[in-house]
This record gives structure tokens, C-alpha cells and sequence, in this order.
């Protein structure tokens, strides 16, 4: 079985790698952007492939508990690092607008109050502060039951995050869409009716 | 700057070098050859034209995928010869045109325009072509067409982004008669001497200087003259967004994002935005069109 191969190899993947390796692109894409291999509107297409850096991030760590549950594979030791690259992509893509952009702090405010896809972005940006914040085995102790609750934030960040590029692009496209259908239905796959009717589907 | 070449060829092509020594010539003396009708191109200063390559690589042409880099891509898939444009409606020679037969006698001249997108981003973008009140005149505008109507191919098997619904295709465009009779909108067949890139919409497309350049339809296979307003293809689809004059208003923000301001296409990952001028910069040449219109209303 895969299953058997994926399991034991996913153990052997030291952390660090994986932090590493999740930071390369952000790295390689400032580079571009700055010695032109972005096209001539570098500034708009980084602030692009690292918000939606940060969305596949968010939809690959949704995809951890239901690739457990029902398909047996367990990658759950990756969750918290694709939680934090997640997270820094985000602040890298939020840096980009602010500093790169708009650079002004009355532009930047006037358009998160006016603009309701920034203000959801934000929302959402905002979700992710509390969850990058108590990722630490410290805060999972402290919190206890409370700190799975806490969590729960994440499917608002995504669903937010995904709601945000929708909302973004000109017209009804397709790939922001899709993106928004892969997270609802990866939190629907966690409601308990569902997930039972799956669960003998599967067992 | 008149060229009798009906179509520049490659062999016509430039030297950067001394296209570019030329061009400061023809920005200098544009207040005068365009009769003062131009001189709105008084801010010389940033009048810098992008470069070739930013204008033909970084496009808004959804009929080859939604990408800016798409249309450079994908565009070469469109046949641009044999090419013909329909002529039809209150007009006293209607027909089918071939490219040939409807740039001939056009008066040919070069325009250094100010090009706005919707999106908040420019270019400065040196386009060859006629007016095209000088095309109207020469078939006759009969009384009672008050618009122009345009229209886009639409070849899905060469355009691979048409087979997304995303526009109800053919792209449509329009102009108030006025608009269109205007000196300073011309139907564009070239850019830097060259013959216009597919992905920048060969063999002729609108440019409407003061207006957001989706106004500027690509690729023109149909111009109608019609007494009614026309459907225009994004008004049609988010006519909350986006109106039917559609003119550059830094007062009238898009309700996604601000018209404020604006970033000029090619200035790397520090190039700070500008401030977006009424009507594109062409305030002095245009303004009359609209004098009595609510402008917030009508955007």
C-alpha cells in the first residue's frame, strides 16, 4: 500500500527541512522581482504569488486531518509548520501592499475601511495572529481543550482568505473559485454527519 | 510623421537607438502638428514610453486567458490575415472591409499616449494610426446614429480564453458619436513602428486615450453605427463597476479599489505610484464632451 510507503517516510523528514524548503520560494520570488524575472510589474505579482502562496498553504493544512481520517496517511507533524509558512507568507504579501504598493498609511487605511475585500483579507490576516502566536508546545499545553477551539480560527482565515482573492479579480473566474470550493469542503468533510457517512464509505 | 507605408513591414523597423532620438523630435513638435488638439500632452516630462517589450508582454486580452502574461503567449494562435471589419448600420457605405482597403488613404501618424487601466496601473505607449473620424467620414455617418459600437473576434479555436463564459463574447465596446469623432481616438494598427502584436490586439484596435483602456477594444472585426446606446461587454457584466463612459476620474474610485492613484508599468519593485489626472491628462482636450454631466453618475 502507498499508505505503508508515505507513513514511515513522512517520519524521516527532518522539521527543519520542511521550514527551509517552505521559505525557498519566498526568497527566490523577491529575488525575481527585483532583477525583473516577474515581468514589468513586479510589485503587483509578488503581492499575488505570495497571498496565494499563503492560500495553498492554508488548503494544504486543511487537507492534514481528512488525508488521516479517512485515507490513513499521517502528515500531521507538518500542520504546524505549514500553519507558520502560511502564516509568514501572509505577512510577507501584507508587507509587499503596505511597503512596496501603497506606502501610505492614509491609503492603507482608507482601504481597509472602504474596501470590503482588503477589510476581509484583513479579517482574516487577523485570525491567523492569535493561531501563529500560540503555535508553540508551550501555549498547546496552557490552553488545553482550549487551544483546539482556538484553532478552529484557521477555517475562518481560509475561507476569508479565499472569499478575498474571489472578490479580487475582475469578474467570476475560475481558479479563485476553485480554491474557495477545495476550503469549504475540506471544513465540511470535518461535520460529523458527513464525516460518519464517509467514515463507512472508506472503513 | 505622416507615413504613406500602408502596413510598416519588419524592414520598417527602427533601431531603438535612433527611434528613440526621433521620438524626442515628435514629442516636441506634437503641440504643434496635432493643431494644439494634442498639446494636451504638455507633461512631457513623464511622457517616457514603456518599452516595447513591457507593452507587449504585460496585457489585459481575456479572450487569451486571464493572465497579463497570457496574451503574450497564447495570442500568436490568432490568423490576423486574411482580416476584414464589418461596417454596418446608419452608414451611407456599409460592408465588409478588408484590412487593406480600410487603412487606405488613412492618414498615418504616430501618438504618444498616456494609457490607463482600470486596474491602476499605465504606460506610456507610442502607437502609429489614423483617426477614426477620418474612417466615419470616408463611409458616412448617417443622421440619426448617435453611437458607435465595436466588436472583438471571436475565434474560440484560436482564442483559447473564450472558452471560459467569463465574457458573454464577442467583446463589445462603445463610443458616444462625439467620443468617436474626437481627434484624439484613433484605431491604432502599430506600436513603435512596428505592426501591432496579436496580444496588443492586430491588425487594429480602438485607443481611447481618456478613457480606461478597456474602452480601447482589440482586434476590431465589427464597428456598427447605432441610434441607441450599445451593450458594452463590461458594463454588461458589473455595471455597478464599471460604467459606459468609463473615463479616467481620480475622484471616482472603483468601488473595489481607489482611482487615486496609479503605477506606471516597468519601473521595477521600488517604482512609487503617480497620481492619476483627470481624463488621463487630456482634461484640456476633452473636458467640453462632458461639460453638464454629473460625472459620479455618469462614470
Amino acid at each position: 500500500m502507498l499508505v505503508d510507503l508515505i507513513n514511515p517516510l513522512a517520519r524521516r523528514v527532518p522539521m527543519w527541512l520542511v521550514y527551509v524548503g517552505g521559505l525557498v520560494p519566498m526568497v527566490w520570488l523577491f529575488w525575481l522581482g527585483l532583477t525583473g524575472g516577474l515581468g514589468p510589474e513586479p510589485i503587483k505579482a509578488l503581492e499575488h504569488r505570495y497571498g496565494l502562496i499563503a492560500l495553498q498553504l492554508l488548503v494544504a493544512g486543511l487537507c492534514i486531518t481528512p488525508l488521516r481520517r479517512f485515507l490513513d496517511v499521517n502528515l500531521i507533524r507538518f500542520r504546524r509548520a505549514l500553519g507558520l509558512l502560511a502564516f509568514g507568507y501572509v505577512a510577507a504579501h501584507l508587507l509587499v501592499w503596505l511597503v512596496l504598493d501603497l506606502r501610505s498609511l492614509g491609503l492603507i487605511w482608507q482601504d481597509i475601511l472602504k474596501r470590503p475585500y482588503i477589510t476581509i483579507g484583513m479579517l482574516g490576516f487577523a485570525c491567523l495572529v492569535p493561531l501563529a502566536a500560540t503555535s508553540n508546545n508551550w501555549s498547546v499545553r496552557r490552553l488545553g481543550a482550549r487551544w483546539r477551539v482556538l484553532h478552529r480560527l484557521t477555517y475562518v482565515a481560509v475561507v476569508l482568505g479565499a472569499v478575498h482573492f474571489v472578490m479580487l479579480v475582475k469578474g467570476w473566474q475560475l481558479e479563485p473559485l476553485v480554491y474557495l470550493a477545495a476550503a469549504v469542503g475540506l471544513i465540511a468533510l470535518r461535520w460529523r454527519p458527513l464525516r460518519s457517512m464517509l467514515g463507512h464509505a472508506f472503513g | 510623421m505622416h507615413r504613406p507605408t500602408k502596413a510598416p513591414g519588419w524592414a520598417d523597423v527602427t533601431p531603438e537607438a535612433a527611434y528613440l532620438n526621433r521620438r524626442q523630435i515628435i514629442a516636441g513638435g506634437s503641440a504643434l502638428a496635432l493643431g494644439g488638439i494634442a498639446g494636451g500632452v504638455r507633461a512631457q516630462g513623464d511622457l517616457e514610453p514603456n518599452t516595447f517589450e513591457d507593452i507587449s508582454t504585460y496585457n489585459n486580452f481575456y479572450e487569451f486567458g486571464t493572465n497579463k502574461g497570457d496574451p503574450a503567449r497564447y495570442a500568436h494562435e490568432m490568423t490576423t490575415e486574411p482580416w476584414s471589419v464589418e461596417i454596418d448600420g446608419l452608414v451611407d457605405k456599409p460592408g465588409t472591409y478588408s484590412f487593406a482597403d480600410l487603412i487606405d488613404g488613412m492618414p498615418m501618424e504616430e501618438r504618444i499616449y498616456r494609457f490607463r487601466c482600470v486596474e491602476a496601473w499605465s504606460m506610456v505607449i507610442p502607437w502609429n494610426g489614423f483617426e477614426l473620424r477620418h474612417l466615419l467620414d470616408r463611409v458616412g455617418v448617417q443622421p440619426g446614429a448617435n453611437y458607435v459600437a465595436f466588436e472583438t473576434l471571436y475565434r474560440p479555436e484560436e482564442m483559447r480564453g473564450t472558452r471560459s463564459r467569463i465574457i458573454d463574447w464577442p467583446y463589445r465596446e462603445g463610443l458616444r458619436m462625439d467620443e468617436a469623432m474626437h481627434p484624439l481616438t484613433i484605431l491604432a494598427t502599430g506600436l513603435y513602428d512596428r505592426p501591432m502584436p496579436n496580444q496588443n490586439g492586430a491588425p487594429i484596435r480602438l485607443v481611447v486615450p481618456w478613457k480606461y483602456g478597456f474602452k480601447s477594444i482589440k482586434s476590431l472585426v465589427r464597428i456598427s453605427l447605432v441610434e441607441e446606446e450599445p451593450v458594452t461587454s463590461w458594463n454588461q457584466l458589473a455595471p455597478r463597476e464599471y460604467g459606459f463612459y468609463s473615463n479616467v476620474n481620480p475622484t471616482v474610485d472603483h468601488p473595489r479599489w481607489s482611482q487615486a492613484t496609479e503605477r506606471k508599468v516597468g519601473g521595477g519593485l521600488f517604482s512609487a505610484r503617480q497620481d492619476t489626472l483627470m481624463f488621463n491628462g487630456y482634461e484640456d482636450e476633452v473636458a467640453e464632451l462632458y461639460a453638464g454631466m454629473d460625472l459620479q453618475q455618469s462614470f
